[in-house]
């Protein structure tokens, strides 16, 4: 297993990534409508608007979908256990593709309720870095409200991917 | 309003162009198969369909043709066939949509037609590979496809949001579609895996299908390793070395080829999301909108039609499609595969000559099977697997995941 190399963010998208690097997900949302944003653009691709502000959100979601990678899609995701591939619907609606950790596959249920895993990665230039990925929610979370981001870190302190 | 009078108010083709001619390179190995240009491809498929069509080279005068990893040019590539074919051309296209490119290139051919743009256009994706260059790293190719048909250019969003979480290629992300179908409708894998084998046995009597010979059973693809939930192995298609050309031509000059020809009557095609996750529901495929834009061009229903020829890199992807394309209700793909016998002697018969997973899937060409049995069926030219009766088909095409997707109705003359 490899630390996984994060391409170099652009102009629009690195508040998403410097969030990350601070534990915090951030959202683009346009300024008009409120229509959240991902990933991260020049206008808002449901109205068209170009005034798009930054928004931490708590990155509480849903599972859409996921698949166990049981050939690695990359050497980089090669390790003793497969990774697991996902789309989670976040509750201001938005989806996107991320892993799955900390999760047994028996555990995982399409529907379950998931909380933000930030994940030590490196950038283009080799510094820490994070990516986002999610975990099962735990009953107690489920039921609390929290405007903070759920901080769920990795049992894997090293980063590695399970 | 008459018939005639409700054709001419529906948008869309007349109907009044057809497939006269086509070409296939048998599927092979890459490993074993011969190294050509691409321009010598091209220019042997389209000596090839002309011949079968009964026309010259200089009847062509309008092109489609796969741009996108072209291997003697990365641009101006129509320029550079017309003149390595020694064609004027009066209308060139390069389409871009993977394995919707067959589908894409065909109706765009019989648009220019239509429109009085040419009389005979050559569709044609080469798909075998190159002569390396001496010196040249035979490795460097896998290298370059390491990412499938992910982009890593900087700034592409797939570089920055899916390669790092390893989504990349297609196998995971049709089997993230095969989850979550399964979590909403349920899933059966015997119905998923029954597809694959009644493909089989059409493949049994067609000489070209690269498993041709092999007979293949539930069990054993079931018995195939899971390569991304819920998909096994043989669920998925065998990359191969080939290519393909079709010609369309107007009807003046259909009418003096040597084959029924083939009118395309109806078309569609929708693309929205390159990474299915991010479409409202990635179960819902762009399919059901182009099949239904096409159905109601060509005025018929999925009921009509004597053979689904589905374009089918999955298993998965061949269940959505009779779903969306309206060939049975949502939900009801496994029980409607279970219900049916889908090889060529059965009730509905589903790529006979044994889809792409049998056949081959010979990279972009691949969809050009789909579009090649299709005029062979109406034309009366699918040898052993012929059907009594076809004088309508359906053909659907799809690249990525489905990111891009297309339908024709193909009608007898």
């Amino acid at each position: 297993m490899h630390a996984i190399r994060l391409p170099p963010a652009t102009a629009i998208s690195a508040p998403f990534w410097s969030g990350l690097c601070e534990r915090r997900l951030r959202l683009q949302r346009c300024s008009d409508r409120g229509h959240w944003v991902f990933y991260p653009r020049r206008h808002c691709p449901r109205c068209a608007a170009t005034a798009l502000d930054w928004h931490e959100v708590s990155g509480q979601g849903r599972l859409l979908s996921y698949t166990i990678a049981r050939v690695p899609p990359l050497p980089e995701f090669t390790g003793p256990e497969p990774v697991v591939l996902a789309v989670v619907e976040l509750d201001e609606g938005v989806h996107l593709n991320t892993n799955l950790v900390d999760v047994a596959p028996e555990a995982i249920a399409i529907g379950m309720r998931v909380a933000p895993v930030f994940v030590p990665a490196l950038d283009h230039a080799g510094s820490a870095a994070m990516r986002l990925c999610f975990a099962a929610r735990a009953e107690t979370q489920c039921v609390r409200k929290t405007a903070r981001p759920a901080r769920v870190v990795s049992a894997d302190p090293g980063g590695q991917l399970r | 309003m008459s018939a005639a009078a409700a054709a001419l108010a529906r948008p869309g083709l007349r109907g009044n162009a057809a497939i006269v001619g086509r070409a296939q390179y048998r599927p092979e190995r890459y490993a074993t198969a011969p190294r050509m240009f691409h321009l010598e491809q091209v220019a042997d498929l389209a000596g090839l369909a002309l011949r079968d069509a009964g026309l010259e080279l200089q009847d062509l005068d309008g092109l489609c043709i796969g741009g996108a990893y072209f291997h003697e040019a990365a641009a101006f590539v129509p320029a550079m066939v017309a003149e390595y074919l020694g064609v004027g051309l009066h209308f060139a296209e390069v389409v871009d949509l993977g394995g919707a490119g067959a589908v894409g290139m065909v109706w765009r051919a019989a648009a220019a037609i239509e429109l009085g743009l040419c009389q005979a256009v050559l569709c044609v994706q080469p798909a075998r590979l190159a002569p390396l260059a001496p010196g040249e790293d035979p490795q460097a190719m896998a290298r370059a496809m390491r990412y499938g048909g992910h982009s890593t250019a900087f700034g592409a969003p797939e570089a920055e949001f899916d390669i790092p979480y390893g989504h990349i290629g297609q196998n995971t992300g049709y089997g993230l579609i095969a989850q979550r179908y399964g979590a909403l409708y349920g899933y059966d894998p015997r119905a998923a895996a029954k597809v694959v084998v009644d493909q089989r046995s059409s493949a049994l009597a067609n000489p070209e299908a690269i498993f041709h010979g092999q007979p293949l059973t539930i069990e054993e693809v079931l018995a195939s390793r899971v390569v991304a939930d819920p998909l096994h192995l043989l669920e998925i298609v065998m990359p191969v070395a080939g290519g393909a050309a079709v010609i369309v031509a107007a009807p003046e000059l259909a009418r003096r080829c040597h084959h029924r020809p083939v009118f395309v009557t109806g078309c569609g095609e929708q693309l929205a999301h390159k990474s299915p996750s991010y479409a409202p529901e990635m179960t819902t495929t762009p399919i059901g909108p182009a099949s239904a834009r096409a159905f109601a061009m060509a005025g018929c229903t999925p009921g009509d039609v004597h053979l689904a020829a589905i374009y089918d890199c999955y298993s998965i992807t061949v269940l959505l499609t009779l779903e969306d394309a309206g060939f049975c209700g949502r939900g009801e793909a496994l029980r409607f595969v279970r219900e049916h016998d889908l090889t060529f002697r059965g009730d509905f018969p589903l790529n006979t000559h044994g889809g792409q997973l049998s056949f081959g899937q010979a990279g972009a060409a691949g969809g050009f099977s789909q579009v090649i049995e299709a005029a062979d069926q109406i034309a009366g030219r699918a040898g052993e697997r012929q059907l009594a009766r076809c004088d309508l088909a359906y053909v659907s095409g799809t690249g990525g995941v489905m990111s891009e997707q297309g339908a024709l109705l193909l009608r007898g003359g």
